[in-house]
This record gives structure tokens, sequence and C-alpha cells, in this order.
């Protein structure tokens, strides 16, 4: 008997079920439970009159930062802004999505490719953003390398106004919705990591980026 | 297992002291607001509650639909019945696949099966990465907490460690050490072989594991290395990734009084065609380990738990004691309750008696397990069992004697008062009990007034 047979085994026995595995009656009910998903209670503010709003309330909670552009053109400029601000080397790695924009003419030196152990400052895109906890999602794919997000000590990310959700269950909705299945990573992000591990005190910046920027774009 | 000595030595130990003095209510205080903020908090619970009784009725079917959902998307999925067969598994995908070096993100089951010990025997080199982890590793100690292991540790304490480990002049900023490690650690993350990290939850649906961190190291330990292995508990299967939205509402505000982790990471499976990163192996071990002798007993309860910490965080034995009392890998009520059923109550037979029943623990727990309740049949088992010791049984067995017969408990009571009384002398404070001496070594036992209450309600009674 293997490991497997015999952890299912006792399951069955000790819940007073006949056989040794699941019977096709038992897989049915389960997978009628799957097909039809139930959303559980959700507090008043994930649903709130304005998304924007409650979204950048969540990010500065967390310690996003953010700023708004008119239209992709201001991308750049903003990106230079901010990492001007933030004294930060005009720099990037980037996915191939916004590789296009006019980055010189911001004074700002792009490669588009994933990042790399020593990269500064990732920008990435993102499938949608969640209002209720200031999150955004990023779905991996061969354009949307996860680590542009993660290894650099600074992380870019733009977010369509018009992909800003309630709630974690719509973010799924529309991945079934456009996609049909997860990809290898769904990443949900909020804000710049942390650790509380020594003394429970609060540190901004463990193992993944320092500083988080969102930029709502339309 | 030795609990009350190692409660003893720890009460005694002041450095330890003075640390849990620091932690103490941090925790606590930050959950209690971000439920107040939450609002509809109870409705939340029961839901929880009743999602989680769902999915473990119907265990068997979940695991074998998560089974068959992972395979699809290139996963290969393990079953371990034991500690050591888990351990092997993975020591042999390490083997097979000439692993050097492996980076782990905290996992509270591989700490459960000893697996560090176990690869690191077959001469893999494991690099803990998860800071609290981290630096447990490089002071050959156990967690003491399942969210913040190293709770017990003053900044100082991790200073001395990292300049003995890092051989850099000695820092005690807490930001200052945590950039420390961040620097250490990286050179590691990008040059392991296979990367081990632990699953919160397990989504039959989609055949999916999951982790809920905020150090982002989680991330790194399942993107960067060509071999990814989750180990999980069976117990962790939930129906659909809606009842991983409602789960995540309750785990980080539980364990932390954060309304989400930084992180949510979900992984489903290998890397795609042509992406950019990920790992070409995946595998998934799942862990009996002793969960299926909780199945359908008066104890199943248990498995619904989410392992956040709020119960050891309101627990007032292990505010005072920390959790290596506790003997083994889980302290707290949770631990209190999990230890003696999977090694065995005649081995960690004081361990359901290590709790107040103030009741606190089931209040804080965010999927309502009613864990006083879960330790008071614990200790019914060893009454039965006759695992306790014999003054202790003879007492109760004297008592429900009493407790049967009014006439004789009435007498009892009335000598019993007028005794205690004279022993009260005139301070009417009892400061030693004949074979009671442990109760009273630290604290004076107030006297009775010499009257029962029944005579007093008598009296009462006649007067009206």
């Amino acid at each position: 008997m293997s490991a497997r047979e015999n952890i299912l085994a006792r399951i069955r026995g000790a819940q007073g079920k006949p056989g040794a595995e699941p019977t096709a009656a038992d897989l049915d009910r389960v997978r009628a439970v799957i097909a039809n998903p139930v959303t559980g209670p959700q507090p008043a503010f994930a649903h709130p009159p304005d998304l924007l709003v409650q979204f950048l309330k969540e990010c500065d909670r967390v310690g996003t930062t953010h700023a708004q552009v008119a239209s992709d053109e201001g991308i750049p400029a903003e990106v230079a802004r901010y990492l001007a601000a933030t004294g930060l080397e005009p720099r990037l790695v980037a996915w191939p999505a916004f590789a296009a924009l006019d980055w010189a003419s911001a004074g700002i030196a792009i490669e588009s490719r994933p990042a790399r152990g020593d990269d500064r400052t990732g920008l990435t895109g993102s499938t949608c953003a969640i209002a209720e906890t200031g999150t955004t999602l990023l779905l991996s794919s061969p354009e949307q390398p996860k680590v542009t997000a993660l290894l650099p000590e600074t992380h870019v990310c733009i977010v369509r106004r018009s992909r800003l959700l309630g709630t974690l269950e719509e973010a799924f909705a529309l991945v079934r919705r456009e996609l049909g299945a997860l990809p290898r990573s769904a990443f949900f992000v909020s804000g710049p990591s942390r650790t509380a591990d020594i003394e429970q005190t609060m540190v901004i910046g463990a193992h993944g980026p320092y500083r988080v920027h969102v930029i709502i774009a339309p | 297992m030795f609990f009350k000595r190692r409660a003893s030595e720890k009460l005694a130990d002041e450095l330890l002291q003075a640390n849990m003095r620091k932690a103490k209510g941090k925790f606590v205080d930050a959950r209690a607001k971000s439920v107040l903020e939450f609002g509809n908090w109870e409705p939340l619970r029961d839901y929880a509650a009743k999602l989680r009784d769902a999915a473990l009725a119907d265990l068997d079917a979940y695991l074998v639909e998560f089974e068959k959902n992972a395979t699809a998307r290139g996963s290969v999925v393990h079953w371990a019945e034991t500690a050591e067969e888990a351990c092997e598994i993975i020591a042999k995908i390490a083997k097979d696949n000439g692993v050097r070096k492996v980076t782990k993100s905290k996992s509270m089951v591989s700490e459960e099966v000893n697996l560090n010990e176990r690869l690191e025997a077959a001469g893999v080199q494991v690099v803990e990465t998860d800071l609290g982890e981290y630096i447990l590793q490089l002071a050959h100690e156990p967690p003491s907490h399942i969210v913040a292991p190293a709770i017990h540790k003053s900044k100082e304490q991790v200073a001395d460690l990292f300049t003995e480990a890092h051989g850099k002049p000695r820092i005690t900023q807490i930001d200052a050490l945590t950039r420390e490690a961040r620097e250490q650690l990286r050179g590691h993350f990008l040059s392991a072989d296979m990367g081990i990290s632990g699953s919160n939850f397990l989504v039959a649906e989609t055949g999916t594991t999951l982790t809920v961190t905020n150090e982002g190291n989680a991330d790194l330990v399942t993107t960067i290395p060509r071999i990814h292995c989750v180990i999980a508990g069976i117990e962790k299967v939930i129906p659909t990734l809606e009842d991983f939205a409602c789960l995540v509402r309750l785990l980080p505000r539980s364990a932390i009084g954060q309304s989400i982790t930084n992180y949510l990471t979900l992984t489903t499976g290998v890397k795609g065609p042509g992406d950019a990163d990920g790992p070409e192996q995946m595998h998934i071990v799942l862990v009996d380990a002793g969960r299926t002798k909780f199945v359908g007993t008066d104890l199943q309860e248990m498995l619904r738990c989410i392992r956040c910490g709020a119960c050891m965080n309101h627990c007032p034995v292990y505010q005072n004691i920390g959790g290596h009392a506790y003997g083994w890998v889980y302290p707290g009520p949770m631990g209190s309750v999990l230890t003696p059923v999977y090694v065995g109550i005649e081995n960690a037979g004081d361990l359901p008696n290590a709790a107040t029943f103030c009741g606190e623990c089931a209040v804080a727990c965010p999927v309502k397990i009613p864990l006083p309740d879960l330790m008071r049949k614990l200790r019914e088992r060893q009454f039965e069992g006759h695992l306790r010791p014999w003054p202790e049984r003879l007492g109760i067995h004297a008592w429900s004697a009493l407790a049967v017969r009014p006439g004789l408990y009435a007498f009892a009571m009335k000598w019993a008062a007028r005794v205690g009384s004279w022993l009260g002398g005139r301070d009417g404070l009892i400061h030693s009990l004949p074979g009671l001496d442990g109760w009273t070594k630290g604290r004076d036992m107030p006297a009775p007034s010499g009257r029962t209450f029944r005579d007093l309600y008598r009296e009462r009674q006649g007067r009206r």
C-alpha cells in the first residue's frame, strides 16, 4: 500500500465512509462546490463609493507612494520626477510593454529585460489593482517576469484606472474570465517588503523592495 | 517532556523575561485595532469556521481533486505518512537533481519533520531566509512562536549572533541588522538549486500552493531556483480561490493586525513556455504525520487551524514562559492540543494542563476552534487512561464521591470552612497548605469565613 492509499483510507475510515478512495459521487460533490465559488463576508470598505479614493488610502497605509498621469506619454516624466525626488539614478529595467515609451526625452536609461540581483529600479505593469487593501496583482508570463518587481530596491508599478477593482474575489473572477486559469505565479503586492522579526519592530525593506511607487494611468 | 521543569527555568531566565515583557501586548493590540476597523468580524469568523469544517468533511475528495489539478499543471504531488517519509522524499529530490544548496522560507511543517537536519546529513547546505528563522539557524535554536519565530531574542542577542557569523563590526540598530541579513542572504537566493517553502493553503480548484508573507523571501525562494519544493499538511486544502480570499482577511489581522501581508504569492505548476522566471520542477509533499489522528474524532475542529498564532499571543501562560517551554514545535494553546496527539499524550501530558482556561484563545481564534474545550477533552483522556499522578487522581475521585452525596458534601464543607478559618489565623490568609505547597509558595490563600455558603443562604432566607 502506498502512503497515498493509506492516508486516504485512514481519513475515510475515521469519517465512517466506505472504501479506500473517494467515490465518483464524492468527487462530483466537491467539484460542484468548486464550480460555484461563494464569496464570504466582506468589509464595508471593500465596496466604497470611490474605488480610487479607497485604493490610495490603503496605499498610504501600506507605505506605497503614488501619482496619477493623464496618458501613457506622461509616464516617463513621472518616473523621472520620482527617481530624482527619491535620489535614485535615472536607470530602469522594465517589462517590454513599456519599452516603447519615450524614455530618452525624460533622461532615463531603460533596459527591457528581467531584473538581476544588482538592478536598482524595476518597472512593471499590473493585471489589476484592489482597492480594499491597496494591492496590485502581477501575473507571470514571458513578457511579465516577476523578478523585476522583487529583486530591485525600488519597484515602480503602472496601474490602469479601468482595472481598479474592489476585492480579491473580483480579481480572481477577472483572471478566470480573461485567462481561464492562473498562470505559474500570481503575485499580489501591497507595499514595500517589511519585517518585524527583531523585537516586533517594523522595518521597511526586508528581502524585497524598499520602495513601491504606483503610477495610475488611464 | 518535562514541561514543569522547563517552565520554571524560563520563569527564572531574566533575559527571556525581559524580552517577553517587551513583546507583550504588541500583537494583541494591533489585532484588536484591525478587527475593530474591519466591522463585521464575527460573521467572517463564523463563515470561515464553516468553510474549514466543510473542507475537512470531504478532506479525501478535496485532496484527490487538488492532486489532479496540480498534476495537470506539471507539479509532482507526493504523499508522506510520517515525518521520516516526508524527509526521505525531499532528500531524494535533492539527490536526484544534484542539489547542493537549498533556500528555505518559513515552514512550520518542515520544523515539525526536522527537514533541515535530514538534508544537512545528506550534504545539502540549507539556508533559512525568513529573518527570524535565519537568526535561529545561527543560534541553533528552534522557533518559539509560529509567526514570529525569534520573539524570545533581543536585538543585542541578534547583534552578537550576526557579529560572530558575518565577521562584521557589531551593530544593534534593528534596521541596520535587517539590512545586514538582506545583504548576507541575497547571494544565497540567487545561487540556490532548490527552494523549499510551506503553503498556507492548498487550493483544490487550481492545484495552487501559496505563501502569505511580508519579507519577500518566500517569493525569491519560489521563483529563482530551478526546483521548487512545497511541504504542507494535508489539512490545508480548501476548495476555491474565493475561500482563500475569505481566509486571508482573517489570517494577517489575527496574526499581527495587518489588513493584508505585503505579498500573497500563488504558485501553480512549473514555469510556462517562454517564461522568464519560475522553477522547471515543482514538487508538493502532502504530509500526514499525525493529522489523520484528529479526523473523525471529537478533536477534529483543531484541523481548522490556519496557524496565525493569535491563541499564543493572547495566552497568559505563553506570555510568561515563551514558546520553548512547551518542548516541541507548536507552542501555546494550539500546541497544547496538537502536540499530545502528534507525539502521544503519554509524552506530553502536562501540555493540556498548561492553561488557566481563561478562554482568551477561543475568543481570538479566527476559525473559532474551541481550544479550552479541546484541552479539557485531552485532560479527560489522560484521566481515563490513568496518565495523571496518583494524588491528583485520588483528589478527583474524592471530590466526585463528595459531589454526588449532598449530605456528606454539606458535612465536609462545614468542617472544611471551620478548619480553613482556623488556619487563616488573625490576618485571614492561609500561608501554606499541607500537600499543596506548590500553590501556596507563590501566593496566600484567603481563608474562608468559617461558615458555608449554604449556612449564610439559609440565614438570609429566614430573615426575609
